[in-house]
């Protein structure tokens, strides 16, 4: 795991082992270093300065406990102190609440590009799941070919979208809410169009909006890699509109995600939902804990891990490893990852919290495997004997074409996915010799 | 550039102005409580807390004592460093040289590649060069359609194909037609995409070698789309996209806000990476040629 910054304070605080007490100087020292890298996760320097006087305050004059160095120390107060500055929990529970008065109307607004229309299609999915009928309402009547985008997510899912009176977002709002109250919908979504915080004709339409449909939650859709500017304009859209709460976005990239601090910090706004990924799936709860170790640089390697260890237990695969090492590596100990990687949750999510690990899947097309796909690459799999599991040179022609009539799959994709194991297998070889057994190891955890 | 994002810089303008003249009235020497306000200052426009601590650290170390008691000194300073870094490997959009001139743009999500195409195109038409966009965005919901929409607009054709189709086959196709019609200029969409994606990034490397395989040299251009909203990890995108295909400028976009962009910065200085256009809004006119005067002085004024 990389943490720097946790190696860096242990190395400031190196001499103070066993003096007892943290004193100011060694507190300030180690400060400075928590606000670089504060800053470079672009948390606004504003509430870095608040934020550093607070730890500062709780530290100073500490007794140094046993069980951990004076450099843990301050991480763990660190850490606290921005886990509490991030809010609740409440991935837990309901992040969102139904109005007991159905259409519970949900209205999404942010700047431009931030990911308004692709959360829209990820919240109404999640709520589809969940057996709740929802309807869109496209209110972005100016961004070329918006209204379609909206239009086609919906057909994806299954939610229809209410576009007229066009070039009236204030109408399609109005005229969505009524409709849903007469099908009995449980949701509308409010996708409206991206906006400057300044502009001030296109934040009156904003208030128009919610004056005609009184929207039961108002969420400001940011991104996750936006800089200083976050504070200026979360405070400005909830001065204006009134925010119930913050969906933070693109998370699936390497933004450490200091602005969800200060849009925190100046709104106190509860953020509900983080994406991760551009498909409907791709919405996760918010872990404030999470995103406190993210903003310190910690990586979201700590949901990784959790989620692995999950799967593999740290045995485990030290024993599959040496397995592969002396056993070779088997069709089924590919139908195992692939159960146990549909377990983890969706590849990409994955692949993207890793980015060394994506050189393992060279072979998957652009936008990941779809799990119909490991469907039938598990089906094929499934019709092989034992032996040939063991022993894919055996598979000729014929046992192709009785394989694929046995998973219903044809001859191509299990000549496909022959090839596809033979070229991991050879990987797993140079990789084995290269890092020897712990190399192969966090390998398989990392799979 | 122009009196549109200089307008729009104004307000900055004035802060900086504001936050200089402040600080620096009054005082004799650069102590830290004036290093410290400067450092805000830097870093609210997002320039970044190592380029904020570099040019700080080189006003103590170059500047003699009269010269830091001098606040217009102090100010020529941060103006000459600044423009040093973007000026490091300047070198403005120009299509001359092969036909067809090849233009694609890359970025994360949301930047604002396809309207500044749409933009390019209508600026390029003006300067009366035919031009043809590619729809190579076949990933996202309507992204074809709203190039389309772009198309329609300046009147010129877009090759397209079905959403889902492999976006290297629409290049190579609106390649082949633009060599075959003799267009002087193509431009090209991409699906935006994170640049931590292994897979994605490899999608890019491919369509760039489709590119070369069916126009040999091309593309001539490949500009990174940057949201001057985006802090410093606009760094790490920068040095994602150009460690995979080569980039050769950058295009910040939505500097009508209140976001500064100063991580172009570090990506100029760092990377070598100079930026060509800035966008300030979202029409079609809304494009200017960078200027790094122009950029610096509406960060600090006069
Ligand atoms: N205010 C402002 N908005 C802009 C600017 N450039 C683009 N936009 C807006 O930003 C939003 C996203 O722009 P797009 O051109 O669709 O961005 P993209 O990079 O093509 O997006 P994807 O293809 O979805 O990755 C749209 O609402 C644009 O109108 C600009 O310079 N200023
Ligand atoms: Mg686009």
């Amino acid at each position: 795991m990389l943490d720097r910054l946790s190696s860096k304070l242990e190395n400031i605080f190196k001499k103070l082992r066993g003096r007892g007490v943290l004193s100011e100087n060694d507190i300030d020292a180690a400060l400075k270093e928590v606000r670089l890298a504060l800053l470079e996760a672009d948390v606004h320097f504003k509430v870095v300065k608040d934020f550093l006087a607070a730890v500062r305050q709780k530290a100073v004059g500490q007794e140094v406990r046993e069980s951990l160095t004076p450099g843990q120390q301050v991480v763990k107060i660190v850490w606290e102190e921005l886990r509490r500055l991030m809010g609740e929990d409440l991935s837990g529970g309901k992040p969102l609440h139904l109005s007991a008065n159905p259409p519970t109307v949900v209205m999404l607004v942010g700047l431009q590009g931030s990911g308004k229309t692709t959360t829209a299609a990820k919240l109404a999915h999640r709520f589809k799941q969940e057996g709740r009928r929802v309807l869109f309402a496209a209110a972005d009547p100016r961004r070329p070919a918006a209204v379609d985008q909206l239009v086609a997510l919906g057909r994806q899912i299954g939610v229809e979208t209410q576009t007229l009176p066009a070039d009236d977002a204030v109408g399609v709002c109005r005229e969505a809410v009524a409709r849903a109250r007469d099908r009995h919908d449980d949701l509308v979504i409010l996708d409206t169009a991206g906006r400057l915080h300044v502009d001030e004709p296109l934040m009156a339409e904003l208030k128009r909006i919610k004056a005609e449909v009184s929207p039961h939650e108002v969420l400001l859709v940011a991104d996750a890699m936006t800089g200083q500017d976050a504070v200026q304009m979360a405070e400005r859209f909830h001065r204006e509109i009134g925010l119930t709460g913050i969906v933070l976005t693109k998370l699936d990239g390497d933004a450490r995600g200091g602005a969800v601090l200060s849009v925190r910090a100046v709104t106190g706004v509860p953020v509900k939902f983080i994406g991760v990924g551009e498909k409907p799936e791709a919405l996760e709860p918010f872990h404030p804990d999470r995103m406190a170790s993210r903003i310190l640089g910690m990586g979201d390697v700590l949901s990784l891990i959790e989620r692995a260890e999950e799967v593999f237990s740290k045995e485990q695969a030290e024993a599959t490893a040496q397995k592969w090492q002396t056993a070779g590596f088997s069709f089924e100990d590919f139908r195992d990852q692939l159960r146990k990687m549909r377990k983890m949750g969706s590849m990409e999510s994955l692949i993207g919290m890793l980015p060394g690990a994506g050189r393992l899947m060279q072979n998957v097309p652009a936008r990941g495997l779809p799990d119909q796909e490991l469907t039938r690459i598990e089906a094929i799999i499934n019709s092989m004997t034992g032996q040939e599991r063991t022993r894919p040179d055996l598979i000729d022609g014929s046992r192709r074409k009785r394989i694929a009539r046995g998973s219903g799959t044809t001859v191509q994709e299990v000549n496909r996915l022959l090839k596809q194991f033979l070229q991991i297998r050879k990987l797993m070889k140079t990789l084995s010799r290269s890092q020897g057994r712990s190399g192969l190891a966090n390998l398989l955890k990392s799979l | 550039m122009l009196r549109r994002i200089k307008g729009a810089l104004s307000k900055t303008r004035q802060r900086w102005r504001q936050g200089l003249g402040s600080l620096i009235h009054g005082k004799k020497a650069i102590d830290a409580d004036l290093l410290e306000h400067l450092e805000e200052i830097l870093l609210s426009a997002d320039l970044g807390v190592h380029t904020a601590q570099r040019l700080l650290s080189g006003l103590r170390d170059r500047l003699d004592r009269h010269e830091r008691a001098d606040p217009s000194r102090l100010n020529a300073f941060l103006k000459t460093e600044l423009l040093t870094f973007l000026k490091k490997n300047e070198s403005p959009l120009e299509v001359s040289g092969p036909v067809p001139f090849v233009v694609m743009m890359v970025g994360v999500n949301g930047v604002g590649k396809t309207t500044t195409i749409g933009k390019l195109a209508l600026k390029f038409s003006k300067e009366g060069r035919s031009v043809i966009l590619v729809a190579g965005d076949t990933f996202r919901a309507a992204a074809i359609e709203q190039l389309d929409i772009w198309g329609q607009r300046v009147g010129c054709p877009v090759i397209k194909h079905q959403s889902g189709s492999d976006p290297s086959a629409v290049i190579f196709d609106g390649l082949s037609a633009a060599k075959a019609r003799g267009t002087e200029v193509v431009i090209v969409d991409t699906a935006g995409r994170m640049h931590t994606k292994f897979n994605l990034m490899e999608e890019l490397k491919k369509m760039k070698r489709v590119m070369d395989k069916a126009l040999p040299g091309s593309p001539h251009e490949t500009l990174l789309v940057l949201d001057a909203t985006t802090g410093q990890n606009a760094v790490s995108q920068a040095k994602q996209f150009h460690e995979a295909i080569g980039v050769t400028g950058v295009v910040l976009t939505k500097l009508d806000g209140t976001a500064r962009g100063g991580v172009v910065v570090a990506i100029a200085e760092e990377l070598g990476i100079p930026v060509k256009l800035v966008g300030v809004g979202e029409g079609l006119e809304d494009i200017e040629v960078f200027s790094a005067e122009d950029f610096v002085e509406g960060l600090f004024g006069d």
